[in-house]
């Protein structure tokens, strides 16, 4: 009992992080609390029966950003579960878009990181068409490094600003 | 090439109602070989003849290859006034003397003369005209005659430059003189704005704009302001680059996958696609003569400069070593480039040769990207930091003379340095 409680709270405070890029070594609690995050909203669903998942903080789908190491465009291990998790959202509800919106840090130069960006960007598309969406659904675009998250010049903003971010339609 | 003969007196009178933001410039190190020059102030209206005065002295003195001499008490206009005596106990090799008349219609004449101090000779006259408040246009022609007399090579006074400028979330499309000053907003926008290319006739920029939500490709009249958006694919469509014949266009699209390189005519006709490479090919630079294209490729694993026919066919890779590259541009001779070079984590500006494939380092190092040539080949423009905010900032090409320009406020980024007026 005790181990459940504390994956519930493991789970929120992924959730309440999901707007910040994973720590240094986050690939194992990511893949490890993954299935709880399943089990956790089991005992909430009987209050909340038309909740969309998509709008539960508790739900893997609350993820709505994948990060990259430095000139990499291939969506990291630790990630391809949120990524697949959208995929089979978006199979189950046909009528909602989303917008990939693929960033860069400012390492490279501007047109670099638009391609760069791009790729990302078209990196996810693919795995959330190979995961149920249809190509419809989703729209895959590039900022490069023109809209960074952070600011900085150090590792700390880069991070944030490597991403690729799932932005569905309203 | 319609505007070539009055291009600068046109595009000044265009936008000669905007304001002049204020600019600080830093110039560090200095040339080898600087002829030291003594420019009197001209006779005639006392006020005009200082503020040329600064705008020559300025231009000058930042091209590196001048050291100016303090004239000091003696004010010739004429020849017949002139003791070569007193200029040689200064140390002047070269003098300018001459007289600046306002006009009753406004017009702004100048009359100069250069004379030869050292060999006690007239290297010959000039008059430069201009419509009134175009003192800095003046002064920058006078420069370029007076550089153009004594070091052989076409001056860059007169030309203009363009960049981007960022500033709380604003992005402004800028044209301003090549010190940085006279700014005009082309464009202004809410959306990023990114790689502005100059049409070979300095008529038209070309530029990449974010205002349909995805990066799409615009050509922009400078005279008419008229604008007309050339390819606006599905992802990316970016790094427009013009053909020296100015009928043709590169640019970069993503509709196909990955970016790849493909030539279109600047009315967005005749899209053809000429890499197929699966990998990111972007920023190409059209050579001199329109034959070859210097692009960014990651091909190879990672960012590298290549080189390859406009007619298609395979790419030759030009750099190799520790480090990434990013943003060729050829020289106008066409017998070297410029690029951004990574490495250690520090951006350089650097260049090579094409015949001895030498890589030559042209800063110290920092946050420098996106160079472009002077006109002339005799100055680099690119983007920098200072003061904790993106700056233009020019080195020459012998690496001796660097200076930057600190805009009013905000980010510049993206300069590109446009062609002779």
């Amino acid at each position: 009992m005790k181990k459940i409680v504390m994956s519930v709270v493991l789970v929120n405070l992924l959730a309440a992080c999901a707007s910040h890029p994973p720590a240094e070594a986050p690939a194992p609690v990511a893949e490890k609390s993954a299935p709880t995050a399943k089990a956790a909203p089991a005992s909430a669903t009987s209050a909340q029966v038309a909740v969309d998942p998509l709008n539960d903080p508790a739900s893997i789908l609350a993820g709505r950003s994948v990060y990259y190491p430095f000139d990499v465009s291939a969506v990291q291990e630790a990630d391809k579960p949120l990524v697949q998790a959208h995929g089979k959202y978006l199979a189950e509800h046909a009528a909602r878009k989303v917008r990939l919106e693929g960033n860069c840090d400012e390492r490279g130069s501007n047109e670099y990181n638009l391609a760069l960006g791009q790729r990302r960007a078209d990196g996810v598309k693919k795995m959330l068409e190979l995961s149920g969406a249809q190509a419809s659904q989703l729209e895959s675009v590039s900022y490069g490094e023109e809209k960074p998250r952070a600011s900085a010049h150090n590792e700390a903003a880069w991070s944030q600003n490597r991403r690729t971010d799932l932005n569905y339609a309203k | 090439m319609r505007f070539w003969r009055h291009g600068w007196a046109i595009l000044l009178l265009a936008y000669s109602s905007l304001a002049a933001a204020v600019m600080e410039i830093e110039i560090i190190g200095a040339g080898e070989n600087q002829i030291p020059i003594a420019l009197v102030p001209f006779g005639g209206d006392e006020k005009l003849a200082t503020e040329i005065n600064q705008v020559v002295a300025g231009d000058l003195q930042r091209s590196g290859l001048f050291r100016l001499v303090d004239p000091a008490g003696k004010s010739p206009h004429v020849v017949s006034e002139v003791e070569y005596a007193d200029w040689q106990v200064r140390g002047a090799d070269a003098l300018n003397i001459g007289r600046v008349n306002a006009l009753p219609d406004g017009r702004i004449e100048v009359q100069f003369r250069l004379l030869d101090v050292v060999k006690q000779t007239d290297l010959g006259g000039h008059a430069v005209s201009a419509a009134a408040g175009q003192v800095r246009a003046v002064g920058h022609r006078i420069a370029d005659l007076i550089y153009e007399k004594l070091t052989g090579d076409r001056g860059v006074f007169s030309t203009r430059i363009a960049y981007v400028n960022r500033q709380s979330g604003r992005y402004k499309l800028i044209v301003a003189d090549s010190d940085g000053y006279n700014e005009q907003v082309v464009l202004s926008l809410g959306e990023p704005i990114m790689s502005p290319a100059w049409s070979p006739d300095g008529s038209h920029l070309a530029y990449v704009s974010f205002e349909n939500g995805h990066a799409a490709v615009y050509v922009q009249s400078l005279y008419t302001r008229q604008r007309k958006l050339i390819a606006n694919f599905e992802g990316s469509n970016s790094a427009p680059a013009w053909a020296p014949d100015g009928a043709l266009m590169a640019l970069v699209l993503t509709r196909d996958g990955s970016s790849q390189i493909y030539l279109i005519r600047p009315d967005g006709t005749g899209l053809r696609r000429i890499t197929f490479s699966g990998a990111i090919d972007t920023e190409p630079h059209f050579s001199p003569d329109g034959q070859f294209l210097l692009f960014t490729s990651d091909r190879g694993g990672s960012a590298q400069i290549y080189r390859m026919a406009v007619s298609g066919g395979p790419a030759e890779r030009m750099t190799f070593g520790g480090g990434n590259n990013y943003s060729p541009r050829y020289r106008q001779d066409g017998k070297a480039f410029v690029f951004s070079h990574r490495e250690n984590g520090r951006f350089y500006i650097a260049t090579q040769d094409f015949q001895s494939g030498q890589m030559e380092l042209l800063s110290a190092g920092g946050w420098e990207k996106k160079p472009s040539y002077a006109p002339n080949g005799k100055l680099i423009l690119y983007a920098s930091e200072g003061r904790g905010r993106g700056i233009l900032a020019t080195v020459s090409s012998d690496a001796r003379i660097k200076q930057n320009m600190y805009t009013q406020s905000g980010d510049a980024r993206e300069p590109v340095w446009g062609p002779l007026p």
